[in-house]
């Protein structure tokens, strides 16, 4: 089955790298903390996620090994502004 | 100062508690669990088993984040509810008064009754030290056999195999949730647990286990056959537990009956989580379901409306995305129906209204891995079943929880040969861009 290509994960992870951040749909996190433990920089995702907030982080590398860990879904690429505000969670 | 005391510390009580606090400053917010780990992720067990996550992760929460909101958490079990004098009464003889309860007691794995259930090694995956015991075993065992159905049995299957057991599963009928997935559906599943290393056998029915010294040893089949093995694993079905709720005469179903405000009926009473039977507009019943978000959700509604702010909770069509043989699998809604031998009622992450199928077209696509299966109703989707590329797991699930008037494209939908994948991504982009979240 081949899908358009602009959906395709890959695409989107190149286009986060230049300007996205990460986003939680919190309806389909169970909070196993897969995404925190994963973290190469120790952001608490899973918090994010149970808040329902983006990982506004200034640290945060948009790596996406988080996106690609979570088993459910949680977490995806969005576009979004390099320039965050300070808001940390749970960091 | 008006005390909320919740039994239950699972992600309905917390979650309740959370939502009192936000609005209340002030309540006096006690929860009272029997676990000693309290609050945990229990669908990530599954994880712990399959080496993916060790088990300090499996906190959201720590001691002090509950200090820090006010939570007081006790340790305890509840044996008695006494609704007329509002208390609560503690095994030790400590009682407790309350201005508004919640009873989120959760719900507990069913064990067939069976010879030799007592010798150790026969395990379930309910809580924390299920997990831990079923891990301990797996150090030392070589051959293991699951007995039941839905995820929870495919949790233990896979952990077990990824330590390097050898897995017997046994299957009562001839396939894998029959009454929530189709047969193809089902064939992948059992297809890739083969290829994983796992043996199947249908048409298996466990007689009796057999032991030596306390210990389990292996099992024999209602035909006579025997199975060798030094841990048995049974994933039947989980059950409320309402034995409190009952005792204090709440209004009991299957589970502990509400309505909207999650109340029960008795007053200062409310019930949430895998406890309680909610009502389910899409169905028109009051169903049960084992989900975390629903659960959570519930326990945020309860809470609400415990803290005198009247919230109604409107139940959306079920939906979990899990695992099965290693194949990320999202199901939404209204999917299959009929029996299924493995299961009595249902599992964890499981849901009555997936099997409450009513008049719709089935379409699907598929290759050897990916399959996309959609209900199509008159107007709406009811459900879908998309495993392995979960591209249009967002779109269905949006379409599905919206209830979106899929008419515009229904007729193209259903027509055999049809691009079930493009039309569904077409129309959902467009209606995202008028409709969806900006």
């Amino acid at each position: 089955m081949s899908f358009r290509e602009h959906l395709t994960s890959e695409a989107r992870h190149r286009q986060a790298l230049a300007v996205g951040l990460v986003v939680p749909d919190n309806s389909r996190c169970v909070q196993c903390g897969i995404c925190s433990f994963n973290c190469p920089i120790g952001i608490d995702v899973r918090q994010h996620a149970w808040l329902g907030k983006p990982v506004e982080d200034s640290h945060c590398l948009t790596c996406g090994t988080c996106i690609q860990k979570c088993p459910r879904g949680v977490l995806r690429f969005e576009r979004g502004s390099l320039h965050l505000g300070a808001t940390e969670v749970g960091r | 100062m008006t005390r909320h005391v919740i039994v239950g510390t699972g992600v309905a009580g917390v979650s309740a508690g959370l939502a009192i606090r936000s609005v209340d400053p002030g309540a006096e917010i006690v929860l009272i669990g029997h676990e000693p780990e309290k609050y945990y992720s229990r669908p990530g067990l599954a994880y712990l088993l399959s080496s993916e996550i060790p088990e300090r992760m499996l906190f959201p929460m720590q001691a002090r984040d509950f200090k820090a909101r006010g939570l007081t958490v006790l340790d305890g079990i509840v044996e008695r509810i006494d609704p007329t004098a509002c208390s609560l009464h503690l095994r030790g003889g400590q009682e407790i008064a309350y201005d508004r309860l919640l009873v989120a007691t959760g719900a507990a794995a069913v064990l067939p009754d069976l010879p030799g259930m007592d010798l150790k090694g026969v395990v379930k995956l309910d809580d924390f030290s299920d997990a831990r015991r079923i891990l301990r075993l797996a150090r030392r065992g070589r051959r293991a056999v699951v007995v039941g159905g839905g995820i929870t049995a495919l949790e233990i299957v896979e952990g077990l195999a990824r330590r390097g057991l050898r897995v017997h599963y046994l299957l009562r009928k001839e396939r894998y949730w029959a009454n929530v997935l189709d047969e193809a559906e089902s064939r992948i599943v059992e297809g890739r647990l083969r290829h994983e290393g796992v043996t199947l056998h249908y048409h298996s029915d466990v007689e009796a286990l057999l032991g030596k010294r306390g210990r389990v040893t292996g099992l024999r089949l209602a035909g006579g056959e025997q199975l060798a093995c030094s841990l048995v694993a049974f994933a039947v079905g989980i059950r409320p537990r309402l034995e409190l709720a009952r005792a204090a005469g709440l209004n009991l179903d299957r589970g502990i009956l509400v309505n909207e405000y999650l109340e029960t009926g008795v007053a200062r009473i409310y019930a949430a989580g895998d406890a309680a039977q909610v009502y389910d507009p899409l169905s028109g019943r009051h169903i049960l379901d084992s989900l975390w978000n629903p659960a959570r959700e519930q326990g945020r509604v309860a809470g609400l409306n415990m803290a005198g702010q009247r919230t109604a909770y409107i139940k959306k069509a079920a939906f979990n995305v899990t695992r099965l043989a290693g194949l990320t699998t999202t199901i939404i809604g209204a999917v299959g129906g009929g029996q299924d031998a493995d299961l009595v009622g249902i599992a964890r992450g499981d849901s009555e209204a997936w099997r409450d199928l009513p008049h719709a077209i089935a379409c699907q696509t598929h290759t050897e891995v990916n399959r996309v299966r959609v209900m199509v109703g008159r107007r709406t989707l009811i459900g879908a079943v998309v495993m392995g590329d979960q591209t249009l797991s967002q779109p269905l699930q949006e379409l599905i929880t919206e209830q979106v008037d899929i008419s515009p494209m229904r007729a193209a939908l259903i027509q055999p040969g049809g691009a079930v994948v493009d039309r569904l991504l077409d129309f959902w982009s467009e209606w995202r861009q008028t409709h969806g979240p900006q």
